[in-house]
């Protein structure tokens, strides 16, 4: 294994280097196949990077069609309760289609475009990262497979119906746990059998170099859009900023910009399932090993003998035994705390924010809100918080139902 | 031995029409108990090369056939030591090269000096890890020749010809040939096409230094035949699993897959 870097603090935000390596994370182990593919990808997007052309387009659609930017909105009632810092919510629930995810998609899809591809794959768990595709996809023109596992086709039942709605061809994926993984290695294997023509647009932090970079890139105007919002309305940066990782792109989108403000402390939340004591969670950071798999090194959930464990989550979205490569790093390093909350604490976070904000969210972004339960306790009335509200909830009323 | 020995002689001693047949099987597919009297029949049916599948929970460069047999494998406790145990226990027995192909992660958590080590002890000549192509993972490389275990890697035909030469230079062995952009499965298939003698062409004028292997959607003999027709020889993997497959349930299956083997090996007379 490689010897992990022993970068200053201030080189945090300078990763990967040239090979896609986040100290000893990241990396590309794919199939011969596909190195073709991730140098013609690479190349395409370092070089749509500095264009000025691609960042106005991509921008103004942003703007235009997503509805950016999104707000920062005080959560006064959820500040009143907890008595402490006060609250704030970055309303990625309010982006086109429900969630971040969009951010990415059109950015990847503009990337296909120039790369001359025809056809579009994804995969996706909650259904949100196929909803953006299948979206985009329908806006461009483009045709669009969408692999998913039977399990998430059978929990985000909604999800699956706007995707066929969008004129997208949702795959069922039936090996594994049937999830999001599982998912991943059938659109791998379709990527793998028709490189020449398809873009494989991957909607978290994860894969080979340099998915996860270009999920951060297209992701961290959330971060960035924040810091603006932070400095205007409270004038200065936040003490602390929460959000959920499963594969970690909401995360790494709001904590890359912050990375070398050192005073921002930044949490990332799993999703504990029912206890990281348990073999049923999702708390790769929490409770996994480093190992490969999906093209890159990243903790993972694993047996002793490195097969891939399942992962088990309430929500679709964070079901994943890995997580992108830049997490593995920061956690590694110190610089972001990892922690994680069971289901029951992420429905209760459910309960919370709807009944005292008004706003339903996600089963996903719901894990970093009940972790305001153990980090409130600890902040002062000085300083504020802010929650990255990765999405909302309405794909996940059938599960909350159950609980209601 | 000399370095790298039971590939090298077969390959020295192979006779310029003949065609090395390199057979790929599941390690602990259909049971753990049979593998090794497989492997001997398999020898003795016409295997020149053994590829001995390591099974990985997540094969994301395998179709559905591999899968399936990974997933038995694995069902049934199949894991590293296993795995070393039948490589002992054949090497009592056979001197047939035997390479093992698996994912990265599995060798990872073994730990990769012991793995090449252990390797090396129970007379493993080779390894194949789909998901390490040269230059991604120098380590893996190194103790490649640190333990005499010899690197094979694959070509694909979206491979440009400089990095051909790179996969050459970086091989030992042979060079695996893969002859479809796509994942592991048997394919139906009349003829060589154009586009794939062509390929051919492009490998055999870069890679100089190994033998060249292909393999990929062979199912019969006359496929065999046909795709190998200017390189060293041909590999065989889902076709001989499904088959395997299906007759698992018959108590001379062994036997049967051997007839089988000599079928793909010879044809029929």
């Amino acid at each position: 294994m490689k010897t992990q870097k022993n970068s200053a603090v201030t080189e945090i935000a300078t990763l990967p280097d040239n090979r896609g390596f986040y100290g000893k994370f990241g990396g590309r182990y794919v199939p011969e196949i596909l190195l073709p593919a991730l140098d013609d990808l690479n190349r395409a997007f370092s070089a749509a990077r500095n264009d000025t052309i691609f960042q106005q387009e991509y921008h103004s659609l942003l703007q235009e069609y997503v509805g950016r930017e999104t707000p920062l909105t005080y959560a006064g009632r959820l500040t009143e309760h907890y008595g402490k810092a006060r609250i704030y919510l970055k309303r990625e629930d309010l982006c086109h289609t429900g969630a971040h995810k969009i951010n990415n998609a059109i950015g990847q899809v503009l990337l296909a475009r120039r790369m001359g591809k025809t056809r579009i794959i994804a995969e996706t768990g909650a259904g949100q990262h196929g909803v953006a595709t299948a979206t985009v996809c329908a806006y461009f023109g483009m045709s669009c497979i969408i692999y998913m596992g039977a399990e998430d086709i059978s929990r985000q039942k909604l999800n699956v119906d706007r995707m066929h709605l969008l004129g997208a061809e949702v795959r069922p994926v039936t090996s594994g746990a049937q999830t999001l993984s599982n998912a991943i290695n059938e659109a791998i294997r379709d990527w793998v059998s028709n490189v020449e023509d398809t873009f494989y647009i991957i909607g978290s932090a994860v894969g080979p170099h340099p998915y996860p970079l270009m999920v951060r890139d297209f992701q961290s105007v959330i971060g960035l859009e924040t810091i603006d919002q932070s400095l205007k309305q409270e004038g200065r940066l936040p003490d602390h900023v929460l959000a959920c990782v499963g594969g970690g792109s909401n995360a790494i989108g709001m904590f890359y910009p912050m990375l070398d403000h050192q005073d921002v402390k930044l949490y990332g939340i799993e999703a504990a399932g029912e206890g990281v004591k348990t073999p049923r969670h999702a708390a790769t950071l929490t409770g996994g090993h480093p190992g490969i798999l999906h093209g890159s090194l990243s903790y993972l959930l694993q047996t002793q003998q490195g097969q891939i464990a399942e992962a088990h989550s309430v929500s679709a979205g964070l079901d994943y035994p890995g997580v992108g490569p830049e997490h593995s790093f920061l956690r590694d390093s110190g610089r972001v705390t990892y922690t994680s909350v069971t289901d029951d604490e992420a429905i209760e976070g459910v309960r919370m924010l709807s009944s005292k904000e008004g706003v339903i969210p996600a089963l996903e972004t719901a894990h970093a809100i009940a972790y305001l339960n153990e980090l409130m306790p600890r902040t002062g009335t000085n300083e504020f918080v802010v929650i990255n509200c990765s999405g909302r909830g309405d794909k996940d009323m059938e599960t909350i139902s159950k609980y209601i | 031995m000399t370095k790298y020995g039971r590939l090298k002689n077969l390959f020295e001693n192979k006779g310029p029409e003949q065609k090395i047949m390199s057979l790929f099987i599941t390690a602990g597919y259909p049971d753990p108990g049979s593998t090794v009297e497989l492997i001997k029949e398999l020898e003795s049916s016409g295997a020149d090369i053994i590829e001995l599948g390591m099974p990985f929970s997540d094969p994301l460069a395998d179709g559905p056939t591999i899968q399936h047999a990974s997933k038995i494998a694995l069902d049934k406790g199949i894991h590293m030591d296993t795995i070393f145990d039948m490589m002992s226990e054949i090497r009592d027995q056979s001197d047939i090269p035997i390479v093992l192909m698996g994912y990265i992660n599995p060798v990872l958590q073994y730990g990769l000096d012991a793995f090449f080590l252990k390797a090396s002890k129970t007379g493993v000549d080779g390894i194949i890890l789909p998901d390490v192509p040269p230059g991604e993972f120098p380590e893996v490389e190194a103790l490649c020749a640190q333990y005499d275990i010899a690197p094979v890697f694959l070509v694909a035909p979206n491979t440009s010809e400089e990095r051909m030469r790179i996969i050459d230079k970086s091989s030992r062995g042979f060079v695996y040939c893969v002859s479809v952009t796509g994942v592991t499965g048997a394919r139906d298939r009349s003829e060589v096409s154009q586009s794939v003698s062509k390929f051919i062409d492009k490998v055999r004028n870069n890679v100089k230094n190994n033998p060249i292997l292909i393999g990929f959607g062979i199912r019969t003999h006359q496929d065999a035949m046909a795709i190998s027709r200017d390189v060293d020889g041909f590999i065989v993997g889902s076709a001989l699993i499904d088959y395997i497959r299906s007759v698992s349930d018959q108590a001379d299956w062994i036997k049967k897959t051997g007839d089988f083997v000599r079928e793909l090996k010879y044809g029929t007379s």
